[in-house]
This record gives C-alpha cells, structure tokens and sequence, in this order.
C-alpha cells in the first residue's frame, strides 16, 4: 500500500543509510584505521580518509603475537561457557516452575525475579568485591563465574518464562495423562520444543559477560585472568602509549562475531522480550 | 498396540515410588524455583543490605573491622563538590540521552519494520552499538573523537569551520566532553530501543491502519491517533532499559573521559568506583551509589505497575 509509492522507498532507504552510518561509523574507522601504518596515522598533515601508504597487517599480527589478546578471548570463553551452564542451570526450572506450577503467583515471581535484574553491578560491586575477597577467589576467573550469574540469571528466567507459556499446556498434559511424571513428560516435550529459547538465552547469556566491565576491573589484577572487555581498554593502554591499530583490531574483532551472533538470534529475542515483558 | 502400553505401566509404577512427592505442584514448584532465589538472595539481596550497612560506616577495603558512623558518611558525601556534579550528570545524561532515543528509535522503528531487501545487513550494521561490550566500543570512540587525529577535525579544519592549527579538543572541554558522553550513551542504547519498537510496530494489526486510511485519515493523523497509544506501553519498556542502562553505567565514562575534564563528566557509577575501589573507602562508594536507588525503585515501580495492569487485560 504505501510502501509501494516511490518517494517513500527512496526516503526510508535515506533515514535507513544514515542511521547504519551512524551506528556502524566508529567501527568503520576503527576498521579502517587497523590496518595502517604508524608513518601514515600519525603525521598529522595527512588526509585521514586515505591509505597514503599501503595497508599492513603488523598491527593486527601484533596484537596476537605481542600481547596478551589472545589470553583475555580464552578467559572471556571460558568464564562465558561456564556462566552460560550454570545460568541454564538455575533459570530453566525455575522459569517452568514460574510459569506452569505457582498459578496466580507466577506473574509476581516473575517479577520479583525481574527486579533483581535492575539492581545493578554499579552498586554490587562493592559488597561483591569484599565476598570474592573473603572466598579467596579474587584475581581469578572464578570470582567473575560467581556473579556473572547475577547479571544473566534474572534475564534469562524472565526470558524463558515467556517462552514456556508460549507452549500450550496440553502438551505436556497429554504426555503426563499417558503415564509420563511430570519431570520426564518436561523433558521429552516441553524442552525439545522450548530449543529456540534456549539458544536464545545461551546467546545473550554469553554476550552479556562479555560486556561486563566493573566486575572485571573490580576484581582481576593481572592480564593472565582478564577478560575481553576490561584487558584490552585496561591492561593494552600503557600509561598514555596509545597502540590504536592493535586497539581498533581488538574492538573490531570482538564486535563483529557478537553482532553477528545477535543478528541471528534478534527476532527470537524480541519475541521473548514481548512475551516476558507483557505477561509480567 | 499392545507394547506401549505395557511400556506405560512400568512408568507408572516407578513414578509412583520415585517421583510420587515430586509430582505435587505445590512441592515441585518451590523445589525447581529454591536454586535460583537462593543464589538471587546470596548475591544480590544480601550484598544490597551491605551497600546500606557500609554507607552507615566507616568502612574501608583494607580492614576488615568497622564501626557504625550513623550518618556522617552522608554527610561528607553530599559535601563533596564532585559527587554534586556526578549526581547532576547522572541524571542529565540519562534525560538527554534517553530524549534521544525515544525520537530516533521510534523513527528507526518505523523504517525497520518494514520488509526491503538487504534488510539483514542493514540491521547487522544498525545492532552494533548495542552488541559490542561497552569497553569497546567506547575505545572506539576514544580514537575517533581524538584529538589530533579525529576524522571530524580534519573535516572541520579544512571546512574552516575550525582553525586548522587548534583542533577540536572532544574530550577535552567541558561541554563537549559532556555533549560527547550523551552521544556515546543515545547511541549505544538506541538499537534495542528501534527492536523494541520494530516490535511492537509489527504486532499493530495493519487492518487498522487500512481501515483508518479508508477513512481519510493521513499518516501523521494515523500515527498520533492509532500508532502512538498502541505503541506506548512498549515504548515505556525500551525506555525504561535505555534508563536502566545510561543511569547505571561506568564503563563509558570511564574509557572515554575517565571522568574529565577535571571531574566535568564524572557520573555516580564512575565516582563510587573511584572513591571505592581505586580511593579504597567502602563506605563512600556506597553511598555515593545508594543515591541511584530512587530512580532505580521508580523504574520497578513502574514496572510493576505495567504488569499489574496487563494482568488484568
């Protein structure tokens, strides 16, 4: 209908460009600026929009070699893979038990659940910080696999309860009627169909420690345990030495992957975004 | 036929003897739920009571023992010129920015909506902000808004729009510093608000719109009288994230200006984790971040408030 007229296709592919512009430019020059050489960055006459020599990869081959990179995407794997069990682990039964087993009680879990959700680590991370003390884990990735869970265990259930209502009863009615118990009819029904969610929340759980700034700083002292996102702005800036092309190749490296993997699981995520955040 | 069902007693059977208390509800309910409110509570519910404990204390990161001080340590704070500023910033930063993002997302929400091709790319693109971890991105914007080398200055150097010999200093003047950071957080939190309303756009029966046009209504009429309302509620739900997220953050203030010039765009996260951390005293940062407590209870009463009503719906 109105899409079809002409101006209104060529004005929102206009509105569209500018924002992809504006969203993506700093990684466009970030991208852009990886691969330059240090003659070329950092003469100040030169035009920045040009390679005026040719591109290198050394900075890139740098920041694998030379620093420890590589180090901070192990441990942001690791602790992301260890969280992401432990979140499924905490947040699937108890998302199920929210929405098939607490009746009128659910939607007040829920949100219960949710609002431990907004409190936020800007103002945990002191007592936190006093806790990963007195257990000995400070300055090692177990003391970020203990409250990681505090940022996406709340999110997931939240995520998951709406994703559980969305399966009808009778499914797992019918399995139970059949002579399954509860727990196994849960198990060979309701999980297999509950997968996309499940993907879902594994995804944003993962990006969620990821971003994950204070606790790292907070808590890791030595590049050894650092993840991603505290490492390469903390421990890769030395002083005011600078190393931008490594810098960039770094931000660039880590942001693609994630957006990608976002992209791929954006409309499952907006769908129990709906769900959660309508049903309460 | 027959096999299944001979299957299907032996189940019965077992589940009797094993999962016979577990079958109850009212028992497997709160077993499933205990896991995660038990952690919930160890780890933020408790450490929620500390933050008030350590701002009524003199606490510090080196010792363990400390002594009740009532209410000196709030005194102290609110004398405290910086904290005056990095309140203010908080919550200017999070209206301006989140001002922002209602007017953008919900054009981008427009645009996005709909079907085109290239659409995946378009999106992948627009998602970038909010995907990549907040340290990230923030570097990135550290190198663009150098500033010797920030790609704007040589454009507004050779636009004479600006001296060539006297860049631009982005980060380095009050206001721009300011101006920079409100940037830097309109962006980051505006893709998750444009899918949240792209969202709620999509679920707008379009009969709706069919029919009003019908009628004659023009686009802006259909958009203030049909989209708007419909939309609200889900508006009010990617602005409260967008608040949570600008209210609460760290991590962009302190990348980007480490809470400069000066302490111009120090913000309440920055300015506890400085005094708390890197200062040493539990007791002022704590009380540095109990002051983000109101806002963040008015979100969870609003919160709260939405869900009530859509239960009733």
């Amino acid at each position: 209908m109105v899409a079809r007229r002409p101006g209104v296709v060529v004005s929102r592919w206009v509105v569209l460009l500018v924002f992809a512009l504006v969203c993506a430019f700093p990684f466009g020059w970030a991208t852009f600026t990886m691969f330059k050489a240090d003659a070329d960055l950092y003469t100040v006459g030169h035009v920045p929009f040009f390679y005026n020599s040719p591109p290198t990869f050394d900075h890139v081959r740098v920041l694998f070699t030379d620093t420890a990179f590589l180090t901070f995407v192990r441990n942001s794997l690791e602790i992301g893979v260890i969280v992401v069990a432990i979140t499924l682990a905490l947040s699937v039964p108890a998302a199920y038990a929210i929405a098939r087993l607490t009746g009128q009680w659910g939607g007040r879990l829920a949100m219960m659940v949710f609002i431990f959700y907004l409190v936020p680590p800007t103002l945990l991370f002191l007592p936190l910080s006093r806790i990963v003390a007195d257990l000995g884990l400070q300055d090692t990735i177990w003391a970020l696999v203990l409250v990681y869970p505090t940022l996406t265990a709340p999110f997931s259930t939240w995520l998951l309860v709406g994703f559980f209502r969305s399966i009808p009863r009778d499914i797992e009615e019918q399995a139970m009627i059949d002579g399954y118990s509860r727990a196994s009819a849960v198990v060979r029904t309701v999980l297999p169909l509950a997968v996309p969610g499940l993907f879902t929340v594994v995804i944003f759980t993962f990006a969620f420690t990821m971003n994950d700034f204070i606790y790292a700083v907070a808590f890791i002292s030595s590049s050894d345990n650092m993840t991603v996102s505290a490492g390469v702005p903390v421990e890769l800036i030395r002083g005011d030495v600078f190393f931008w092309q490594s810098l960039m190749a770094a931000a660039v490296l880590v942001a693609i992957p994630v957006a990608l993997a976002y992209n791929f699981f954006l409309d499952r995520f907006v769908k129990g975004l709906a769900l959660g955040g309508v049903k309460g | 036929m027959s096999e299944p069902a001979v299957h299907r007693t032996v189940i019965i059977d077992e589940s009797f003897r094993v999962h016979h208390l577990l079958d109850r509800e009212s028992v497997l309910g709160p077993v499933m739920l205990s896991p995660l409110l038990i952690y919930l509570v160890a780890l933020i519910g408790l450490p929620l009571v500390f933050v008030f404990i350590y701002a009524f204390s003199d606490a510090t990161t080196g010792s363990d023992s400390f002594g009740f001080v009532g209410l000196q340590t709030f005194q102290t704070t609110l004398e405290d010129p910086v904290f005056r500023i990095a309140l203010r910033n908080t919550v200017v930063f999070t209206v301006l920015a989140q001002l922002v993002v209602i007017v953008l997302a919900t054009v981008l929400g427009f645009v996005l909506s709909a079907d085109f091709r290239g659409k995946w790319f378009v999106r992948f693109l627009i998602l970038l902000p909010w995907t990549t971890p907040v340290a990230l991105s923030a570097l990135a914007w550290l190198w663009m808004l150098d500033s010797l080398f920030s790609p704007f200055n040589w454009i507004l150097g050779n636009l004479h729009v600006v001296d060539q010999g006297t860049p631009v200093a982005w980060l380095g003047q009050d206001s721009l510093a300011v101006g920079s950071v409100v940037a830097l957080q309109a962006w980051r939190t505006l893709p998750l608000a444009a899918v949240i309303l792209m969202a709620g756009l999509t679920s707008i029966p379009p009969e709706l719109n069919e029919q009003a046009e019908v009628d004659g209504a023009g686009f802006w009429r259909r958009f203030f009288d049909i989209t708007m309302p419909l939309l609200a509620p889900i508006m009010m739900v990617a602005i409260l994230f967008g608040i949570v997220a600008t209210f609460t953050d760290m991590a962009a203030v302190y990348i980007l200006t480490r809470g400069g010039p000066g302490n111009a765009t120090q913000v309440l996260g920055s300015w506890s984790f400085y005094t708390g951390i890197q200062g040493g005293s539990l007791a002022q940062g704590a009380a540095i971040g109990i002051f983000m407590f109101p806002v963040l209870l008015g979100v969870c009463i609003l919160m709260l408030r939405r869900a009530s009503q859509t239960e009733v719906v």
